[in-house]
């Protein structure tokens, strides 16, 4: 009964930071300006412009994650098995970067790749051809690999290191190989790390508007730029608000995903 | 009792999370002034001067857009003594009552003014009733001469196929459209679709000319030698020309935007005394200097006229004449903007 006094916390952090304000998102959307019942501004995603920054969104979103995936497990094997130092130190050199504004880190790379920024500069004195990916679509998904990776090492690392090593080497005794012990053995057991690493790197790469507005020099359109206008310079809440409620498909999607794969918490970040 | 602590606390923490702004107001000999502005908007030293002179207390609160600030005065969620806002937010602003009058006998320096802002706040503020102004600018192309051979009067220079890949533009909706309405010569405040449509077709067949869409950055993408035109306010010019002495500023013969940003008190105000001692610091003119060589955006104050290169900061009135300000449309013509903006940038 007494640890009821300690939820008073987190029941008010709930209220204020989620239920209210996804009440509040839910109204708008689904009444128009003059505060009317409608489902316009829901089914507005289909509409021509909305659909494609929704469908170019979820595409950059997959390959992110796919090539933040081909990063994380190898490097999740690696820092495993790793004799550098103590465990958990490598972990730590990948979150570092998180210390610093995410913002910043994201402006950073746009100094970085700008047609004559620094990598450029460096490529011509060495007298290698300059890199033009600056306001297209790959330096947005350079942007969202870099942010994202570390949201994806982590959980992979987690359950990783928490498979048993007299499993692995049972299977190594019975005469499995390294693809099977991998194929049969490591990555089903650590299935859960990964689905909860995709979907921290899908959900927040697939609703950003400021990596694509940074690197992609306002010309990548994706489905949260188009919200953002909304919410600001174009100033229809109600529509900003409708779309954002269909992204929650994908959010309540992921959120599933994980209840099937990760019961137990295993892929928990901490 | 256990339930109701647990339900208690609850409240308790809710109600702390609204009542954030409420704090105390005794502090300052006569009381405490609230203001709420654009991020480093004036001189920091300026707020011990006011302090000093005045005996109020200032309490500065910052937002980034007029977006951001307008939801507070609008549903009053903090007690504002007075704001800074853009031109077509303090139309805004005043069309929804929620903007006091400014009592002149207590803005003695508001005949500082320049007269060549005027007709510009007459626009939005009809007799300047409820605002003064703080900075003002136009928009203009920036050039790097060691890019661009050419002499450069014109907006149709972003137009031309020789600066493919290498043209910033405002990543801002009436900014761009603005830069069509001055080419094709209509008002950039025009509500008529035609018109709009017609202003997006000749943006999208500029659109693979652009380098990219930038607002903030524009000047550091300039001064990095990576495009060689970028459509930018006046006041950042100064700045620009003090790390890359190769950029130039043209004021485009067709006219532009001319913008302000102003002084306000909302009708919530609690101290307007204050506010109007605020305003008629900001319009002295040894603060306007100040202000004026910390922000470089130039300052429309008649005493410090002379530090304004006419190019750049203060231009002519043939130029001005064909200038115009940015108005508040109303939702269905914003929606329209909104409308074919997606399109443009979808492209």
């Amino acid at each position: 009964m007494s640890k009821k006094i300690f939820s008073g916390p987190f029941l008010a952090f709930m209220l204020c930071g989620t239920i209210i304000p996804l009440g509040v998102i839910a109204y708008y959307g689904i009444t128009d300006r003059s505060g009317a019942f409608t489902f316009e501004n829901i089914k507005a995603i289909t509409t021509g412009e909305h659909w494609e920054a929704l469908m170019l969104a979820l595409m950059l979103a997959l390959i992110s994650t796919v090539i933040c995936l081909l990063i994380a497990f190898p490097l999740g094997l690696i820092l495993k098995d790793s004799k550098l130092g103590k465990k958990g130190f490598m972990v730590f050199i990948f979150i570092l970067p998180m210390w610093m504004n995410f913002l910043l880190r994201t402006m950073a790379w746009q100094v970085l790749l700008e047609k004559n920024g620094i990598i450029n500069q460096v490529l011509g004195f060495i007298g290698l051809p300059s890199l033009h990916i600056i306001n297209t679509p790959a330096a947005v998904v350079l942007g969202m690999v870099y942010d994202y990776l570390p949201f994806m090492i982590l959980p992979i690392y987690n359950a990783l290191i928490k498979i048993d090593k007299n499993v692995i080497e049972a299977a190594y005794d019975l005469g499995a190989g390294f693809r099977q012990v991998l194929q049969k053995v490591i990555i089903p057991l650590s299935v859960p790390g990964i689905v909860s690493g995709i979907t921290m790197g899908f959900v927040p790469s697939l609703t950003t508007f400021a990596v694509s507005n940074i690197l992609g020099g306002g010309k990548v359109n994706l489905i949260g730029n188009i919200i953002e206008h909304e919410f600001t310079t174009g100033s229809n809440w109600n529509l900003g608000a409708g779309l954002s409620l269909v992204m929650m498909i994908f959010i309540v999607i992921s959120m599933a995903l994980i209840e099937k794969f990760d019961r137990n918490g295993e892929g928990n970040i901490i | 009792m256990k339930k109701f602590l647990c339900v208690f606390m609850t409240l308790i923490l809710c109600l702390g999370a609204f009542t954030g702004c409420g704090g105390s107001k005794s502090s300052g000999e006569n009381g405490t002034l609230y203001v709420y502005c654009f991020g480093d908007y004036f001189d920091p030293d300026l707020q011990y001067e006011f302090e000093e002179k005045t005996g109020y207390k200032l309490v500065v609160d910052l937002f980034d857009t007029n977006e951001e600030m307008y939801p507070v005065i609008k549903n009053n969620t903090a007690d504002y003594d007075v704001i800074c806002a853009s031109d077509y937010m303090i139309e805004k602003l005043i069309s929804e009552d929620l903007l006091d009058e400014i009592n002149y006998d207590n803005v003695p320096n508001a005949e500082n003014v320049a007269d060549s802002i005027k007709p510009f706040m007459e626009a939005f503020d009809p007799g300047m009733k409820h605002s003064l102004p703080h900075t003002w600018g136009t928009y203009g192309i920036m050039y790097n001469k060691s890019m661009v051979d050419e002499e450069i009067d014109s907006w149709d220079v972003l137009w031309d196929q020789n600066y493919k890949d290498k043209i910033v533009m405002p990543n801002s909706l009436r900014e761009c459209y603005m830069i069509a309405a001055k080419k094709l010569g209509y008002s950039m405040n025009t509500a008529d679709e035609s018109q709009i449509q017609e202003m997006t077709q000749i943006l999208i067949d500029q659109k693979p000319l652009v380098y990219s869409f930038a607002n903030d950055s524009a000047r550091e993408i300039m001064i990095g030698d990576s495009a060689a035109m970028a459509v930018i306010t006046s006041g950042e010019v100064i700045y620009s020309k003090e790390y890359n002495e190769n950029l130039e500023f043209v004021i485009p013969k067709e006219g532009t935007e001319v913008w302000t940003d102003c002084w306000a008190i909302p009708k919530a105000a609690k101290n307007k005394e204050a506010a109007e001692a605020w305003i008629n610091f900001m319009l002295d003119g040894d603060t306007a200097e100040t202000n004026f060589e910390y922000l470089t955006y130039a300052i429309p104050n008649k005493l410090i006229a002379d530090k304004m290169d006419e190019a750049v900061l203060n231009p002519s009135k043939d130029l001005l004449d064909k200038c115009e300000t940015l108005r508040n449309l109303g939702a269905e013509a914003d929606d329209i903007y909104s409308r074919y903006w997606k399109k443009y940038k979808a492209e």
